[in-house]
């Protein structure tokens, strides 16, 4: 099987690109997408294969651009809106919360939304409080979404392959800080199906769930404790919505301590969620220690680095953690 | 406007122009260096409308201003060293580092605060004239919001209510013809943003941003205006970004032909051979300005190196009132 080694972002743009090949009805729009290319280079070169057609810049107006998704979508095409930074899907959040996730329920499951709103999310560029947040909590909590966060090339492109499949409206949280980072993917198509977690270092000692940036951060840490000579799992859930409740049940059996780490801030986060979930099932009776969840501080993310590094957790914060279940 | 006449508040003009000028060219040159951390968006080649437009102004007045705000805080008076302290990330910045270029405030000078969201400050403006016309200080409002924020939502529902309630408010719409990439016309079928204050009932006019004095001029009268209690208006300032949209700029959505074309145009050099054809002052008083532009910057800068970090410790002050 031959494979190459790309980018996050180009794993984004060879995953649009390839549907937009294949597919006439599949289209992108967003702010400065065409010859800018994206705030963070997604889209390169497409304007120039696909045309101002279909690879559309639009005027500064969210809540137009994703109603216009939404109604092309139901009206038989495949948008994808790129929001370039997952702070200002608060502009647009009635299109989304209120028309997006309930029209089909409330048309008694008729209309199809077959849809993609990827966004930039994260902090760790000193983009300061509105453009650094991590709000996937808020979106899990709306049900008829589906939520996907990518860590790798690998998995941005199959699932955002997935996704563009996908006849709902699936909110894909790209990550800013690894739009850089390089992975291999194989030259045929393939697609990972959404709802899907992936043990990307299997171990028996302690299971960490995590998933976005912070499954790089969790590997590196599971390495540093493998000098210890302690074996963490980790496993990144790849999507928020479905959630793969078996793979991490099952995990959770094996090694019995569980620490789930994300960047959101931990108050009310997607951790909490997790954890509530272990505990009613019945991972819940192996469990040796009690479940440690890690998340940024309860504040907005700060701009001056030294305090935006320190609110989010690091190798050393996850390191302790599993030595502290473990103890 | 007689230069002659005015020729203190014409040199105080310009003085500001070259300051906002010198403070940004800094902060591009310590970012090039990786010394400031983040992003920044410089208003080079946009200073006439700052500076016009804050020097209309009573002390007490109040402004809103946008994530490409550095120049309308300057003008509007901001201690020049608190606020580079802030963009080095400071803690002797004037948001204690928390903030940063994107997001400066100093209250007490009546800069209630820059926004990182396109069109946010726009209905913030609102409350803030709605509490001005309760208290009945006679203070006027200042919202600065740039052509590409006019598309948002935000925009329209609030000039409809600002208008409707009569709210003390001069809007000031910085045209520079682009939203990053994008140019007004492609986004616009109407471009003469003056025409979207007119729908909504709200007097508006629209003035050569690079004509610093003609800024003064009309933002002097539109404060009037507002000021007697007729309501808001809208001023549209029509100017030029000559710097990228932020640090991850290539330019590519223009020509150098129409930067180098604007870059003659520039503001203060408008400004200073209309002081020198005036003769209200020589080249070598206008140097004497620029040297003390210059030593402002640079103690500036200095006091932001010299500063001391934020302290983790204090992460969690501010989130709360008490
Ligand atoms: C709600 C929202 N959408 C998009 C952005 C990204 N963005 C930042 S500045 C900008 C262009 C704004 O154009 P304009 O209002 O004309 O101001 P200018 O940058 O030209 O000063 C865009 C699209 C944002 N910060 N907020």
């Amino acid at each position: 099987m031959s494979k190459s080694e790309i980018t996050y972002a180009n794993a984004i743009n060879q995953a649009i690109s390839e549907e937009m090949r294949k597919d006439d009805t599949v289209f992108m729009l967003g702010e400065d997408i065409g010859v800018y290319g994206g705030a963070f280079g997604v889209s390169v070169g497409m304007v120039e294969e696909f045309s101002e057609k279909r690879i559309i810049d639009t005027p500064i107006s969210e809540t137009a651009i994703v109603g216009l998704a939404i109604g092309a979508a139901m009206n038989g095409m495949r948008p994808i809106v790129e929001i370039m930074f997952s702070d200002f899907i608060t502009v647009c959040f009635d299109m989304i919360v209120n028309q997006a996730a309930k029209i089909k329920y409330m048309f008694g499951g008729v209309p199809k939304l077959p849809f993609v709103l990827r966004t930039a999310a994260g902090c760790g560029t000193g983009a300061a409080a509105q453009h650094s947040q991590s709000l996937e909590a808020l979106l899990c909590h709306i049900p008829g979404l589906k939520v996907v966060v990518p860590s790798t090339p690998y998995d941005a492109k199959g699932l955002l392959k997935a996704a563009i499949h996908d006849n709902n409206p699936v909110i894909f949280l790209e990550q800013k800080k690894l739009y850089r980072t390089k992975g291999f993917v194989p030259d045929e198509d393939y697609e990972i199906e959404l709802g899907k977690a992936d043990i990307k270092r299997e171990g028996s000692d302690a299971t960490i769930i995590t998933y976005g940036r912070m499954v790089l951060t969790s590997l590196a840490a599971a390495e540093t404790l493998s000098k210890e000579g302690i074996n963490v799992e980790v496993i990144d859930l790849r999507t928020l919505i479905p959630l793969d409740k078996e793979t991490l049940i099952e995990s959770i059996k094996k090694t019995k301590h569980c620490i789930i780490v994300h960047e959101a801030v931990k108050t009310g986060g997607f951790g909490a969620e997790i954890s509530a979930m272990l505990t009613e099932s019945e991972a819940f009776f192996y469990l040796d220690a009690p479940i440690i969840r890690l998340g940024a501080y309860d504040i907005p993310v700060p701009f001056s680095p030294i305090l935006e590094q320190a609110a989010v957790p690091d190798e050393e914060k996850i390191c302790e953690a599993v030595r502290k279940s473990l103890s | 406007m007689d230069i002659k006449e005015n020729k203190e508040l014409v040199l105080g003009l310009y003085k500001k122009m070259l300051l906002c000028r010198k403070f940004e060219e800094n902060v591009q040159y310590y970012f090039s260096l990786g010394m400031i951390h983040g992003t920044t968006h410089l208003s080079i080649g946009e200073e006439g409308t700052a500076a016009g437009t804050c020097s209309a102004l009573e002390e007490t007045d109040q402004i809103f201003v946008t994530h490409r705000g550095h120049s309308d805080v300057i003008c509007k008076g901001i201690d020049i060293n608190k606020m580079m302290a802030e963009i080095f990330a400071k803690e002797t910045g004037i948001c204690h580092g928390k903030g940063g270029s994107m997001h400066i405030a100093d209250l007490e000078k009546g800069i209630m605060g820059a926004n990182g969201i396109v069109g946010g400050g726009i209905p913030l403006s609102l409350g803030n004239a709605f509490a001005n016309k309760h208290f009945k200080n006679n203070k006027v409002t200042v919202c600065f919001f740039g052509d590409g924020a006019t598309n948002e939502g935000a925009f329209h529902e609030s000039m409809n209510l600002a208008s409707v309630w009569n709210l003390p408010i001069i809007f000031v719409c910085v045209n520079n013809t682009y939203g990053m990439s994008t140019h007004i016309s492609k986004v616009m079928k109407i471009t003469d943003i003056e025409k979207r204050g007119e729908a909504y009932g709200i007097p508006s006019v629209s003035v050569d941003g690079n004509d610093c004095l003609k800024v003064y001029e009309t933002v002097k009268k539109a404060r009037e205006y507002v000021a007697s209690g007729k309501g808001p208006i809208l001023v549209v300032e029509n100017t030029y970004r000559i710097s990228g949209h932020s640090k991850s700029d290539g330019n590519l959505y223009r020509t150098k032909d129409e930067i180098n074309e604007w870059k003659e145009r520039c503001p203060i050099r408008f400004l200073k051979s209309k002081i020198i054809e005036s003769k209200v002052a020589t080249k070598e008083d206008l140097k004497l300005l620029d040297d003390e532009a210059s030593q402002i910057i640079d103690d500036a800068v200095e006091f932001a190196l010299k500063s001391p970090l934020p302290n983790v410790a204090d992460i969690y002050n501010g989130l709360y009132s008490e």
